[in-house]
């Protein structure tokens, strides 16, 4: 097994709400983490997915020592974020979505020049790894634009550079693809695994509500609502743990007599369904095992039934946070703004 | 990915660099912090009219009133070099001051305590690009209103002058490093102590006039911002009546300096790891209060 990147234990983190005018005294609480407790491999691209106000941010915080935890620990790169925070932050770097970091006055490369002082870089080498970073997220032309006239998306590129520029050993990013569009989040992407990919020791930690990111990215997910942590595994786990049985829909020519019963009896079939259409019929299937649609196929071309297109469903990271939370991110933002 | 450039290899991008510790990394951090208040200073061109020509008219102002019950001209002289160092205090009050908290609000400040380097080669950063941008105002000051105003120096040491300036420089932006880390816990709320520092202390550090004009405790009170001795050492070492109107001694207020110097550097680095100990438990660093 490799040595863990980040390793949190029990951890938990409570504000203190001050009240309104009225309510002056009065402390309120609220807790943003609760009992949090998680193992990151070095080399792992883990992903914490939840909504707004879930406590992914706060997670991030304490991870790269601007918080401390209420209760618990959280090591990271095996040192203690509240104890030896000079030991993590040389081996760490972080990058929020929507930052607006820098200085307007500088060009892009002033900018990213002026971090890679704080950790130490060599003016000169750090000068080309910024020039072959930006070429590479295709912003070499930008580089001597001053970062205030850069468009948002443009801006987030420039602070991912500043990410990967320091090579952290732990990277955090918090949202990355906030506000970008979709070729410029899909670059963003492409960046991150071929970051990780080039050294197995590398590790990512991304928070994101874009369930397809996460799917598409993430070697393992942690599922966080309300501060705690409801589910944490591979997406594929995550989604086979959802349902055991594999859905198939098939659209055929119209159905010939065949009832959804006849098929309900075959062998390892769980349940059929049959859908009347215009040009012929959906038959919705729940197998046991994928080897039953064998037959299912089987009975249809007996009846003479066409089979006009078939499609496996397969579960999406948005079905299972569903069920674990009971609603869709969307619906808890909106939840959440409505508030 | 993007196709409208020659990629590099991914290989050579991401090779580890070697990394400099210690004071090496205190060094390029300060010089790196600095480096935006200098190249602002140098795009941003609306400068010259609000911290030379409005510093100018108040000068001014102070000049004629000299001449209209014709006080001895070095009292121009003194004008001038109070409307010099005026520049120095506004950037320490309003700009040094606040910008922890500007770095907060802007997200900068996350990313500062998050590198490895040390807190205290930020703001040191921040005090020199300050001083530095300033001085050249400053200077900019004095050369007009010497055209101007006909000024008159006569130096008596460069070498003390010289020691002086840079002992009011350090203990002066050395409390601008502690007013910035009490902005930062105080938040907005800072806004209000600056406010209502700035015109009782023109009036009591005699930016346009002798200290000595005023009772001892007064001036020895007004003493504890470093400009008010600072100015009026330096008028005692360019000016003919310098001496004779000097608050106290040059040496002395040299000692004094250098007590204050101490003082405010050492007040600085303790405030600064206060406050951040302080921000980082009660979540304040990275977030306004909640």
């Amino acid at each position: 097994m490799s040595p863990l990147a980040i390793e949190t234990r029990k951890l938990g983190r409570i504000y203190k709400i001050r009240g309104n005018k009225k309510e002056k005294n009065v402390r309120k609480e609220l807790a943003a983490l609760s009992d949090v407790g998680i193992q990151i491999e070095q080399g792992e691209l883990f992903g914490l997915l939840g909504p707004n106000g879930a406590g992914k941010t706060t997670l991030i915080k304490i991870l790269t020592t601007l918080l401390a935890p209420s209760t618990g620990e959280a090591f990271v790169a095996g040192y203690n974020v509240l104890n030896e925070p000079q030991h993590v932050r040389p081996r760490i770097n972080m990058v929020s979505g929507g930052e607006s970091s820098g200085y307007g006055l500088l060009t892009v490369r002033e900018n990213l020049w002026m971090f890679s002082q704080f950790y130490g870089m060599p003016s000169r080498e750090a000068n080309q790894r910024i020039v072959d970073l930006l070429k590479l997220v295709g912003l070499g032309d930008r580089i001597n634009t001053k970062s205030s006239d850069l468009s948002t998306g443009l801006r987030q590129k420039m602070n991912i550079v500043r990410g990967f520029m320091t090579d952290p050993e732990v990277l955090f990013l918090d949202e990355p693809t906030l506000g970008l569009d979709v070729g410029a989040s899909r670059d963003v992407r492409h960046l991150i695994r071929g970051w990780l990919d080039d050294d197995k020791k590398r590790t990512l930690l991304l928070t994101t509500h874009y369930m397809v990111e996460a799917e598409e990215l993430c070697d393992r997910v942690a599922i966080i609502n309300q501060g705690r942590v409801l589910a944490c595994d591979s997406p594929s786990v995550l989604k086979r743990r959802l349902q055991e049985d594999i859905l198939f829909e098939i659209k055929t020519s119209p159905l010939n007599g065949l009832s959804a019963q006849a098929i309900e009896d075959l062998p390892e079939v769980h349940t059929a369904s049959l859908t009347e259409m215009e040009d012929g019929a959906l038959l919705k299937l729940a197998l046991v095992e994928e080897s039953a649609l064998g037959p299912v196929i089987n009975a249809l071309t007996d009846k003479n039934i066409t089979i006009m297109s078939l499609n496996k469903h397969e579960h999406s990271l948005e079905d299972v946070f569903v069920q674990l939370v009971g609603h869709s991110i969307a619906e808890a933002e909106k939840g959440s703004q409505d508030e | 990915m993007s196709s409208d450039v020659t990629q590099p290899q991914v290989d050579s991008i991401y090779k580890p660099l070697p990394k400099v510790t210690g004071w090496r990394l205190f060094l390029k951090t300060v010089i790196a912090r600095a480096y935006p208040r200098l190249i602002g200073q140098q795009r941003e061109k609306s400068w010259m009219f609000f911290d030379i020509f409005l510093p100018m008219l108040a000068v001014s102002a102070y000049v004629f009133v000299y001449r209209a019950i014709q006080a001895p001209e070095d009292y121009v002289g003194f004008a001038v070099m109070g409307g010099a160092m005026t520049a120095f205090w506004l950037n320490v009050l309003w700009s040094m001051s606040s910008q922890l908290y500007w770095e907060k609000e802007q997200g900068n400040l996350a990313l500062y305590i998050i590198a490895p380097n040390q807190m205290m080669a930020i703001l040191l950063g921040m005090a020199l690009g300050g001083m530095l941008a300033t001085a050249l105002r400053a200077v900019a000051i004095i050369f007009l209103g010497t055209i101007l105003f006909n000024v008159t120096f006569v130096v008596s040491s460069f070498l003390q002058l010289l020691v002086v300036f840079m002992l009011s420089m350090t203990a002066l932006y050395g409390m601008g490093m502690m007013m910035a880390s009490l902005f930062l816990l105080l938040s907005r709320e800072a806004w209000h102590l600056s406010n209502l520092a700035q015109e009782p202390i023109y009036l009591v550090s005699g930016f346009y006039f002798p200290i000595k004009s005023f009772p001892f405790w007064i001036a020895a009170g007004a003493s504890i911002i470093p400009l008010t001795l600072g100015l009026d050492a330096m008028r005692q070492l360019i000016f003919a009546s310098g001496p004779a109107l000097g608050f106290v001694s040059v040496k002395l207020e040299v000692s004094v300096l250098l007590v204050l110097c101490v003082v405010f550097l050492v007040g600085a680095k303790l405030l600064l790891d206060y406050m951040e100990k302080l921000a980082i438990r009660e979540g304040r660093l990275t977030e306004s209060r909640r």
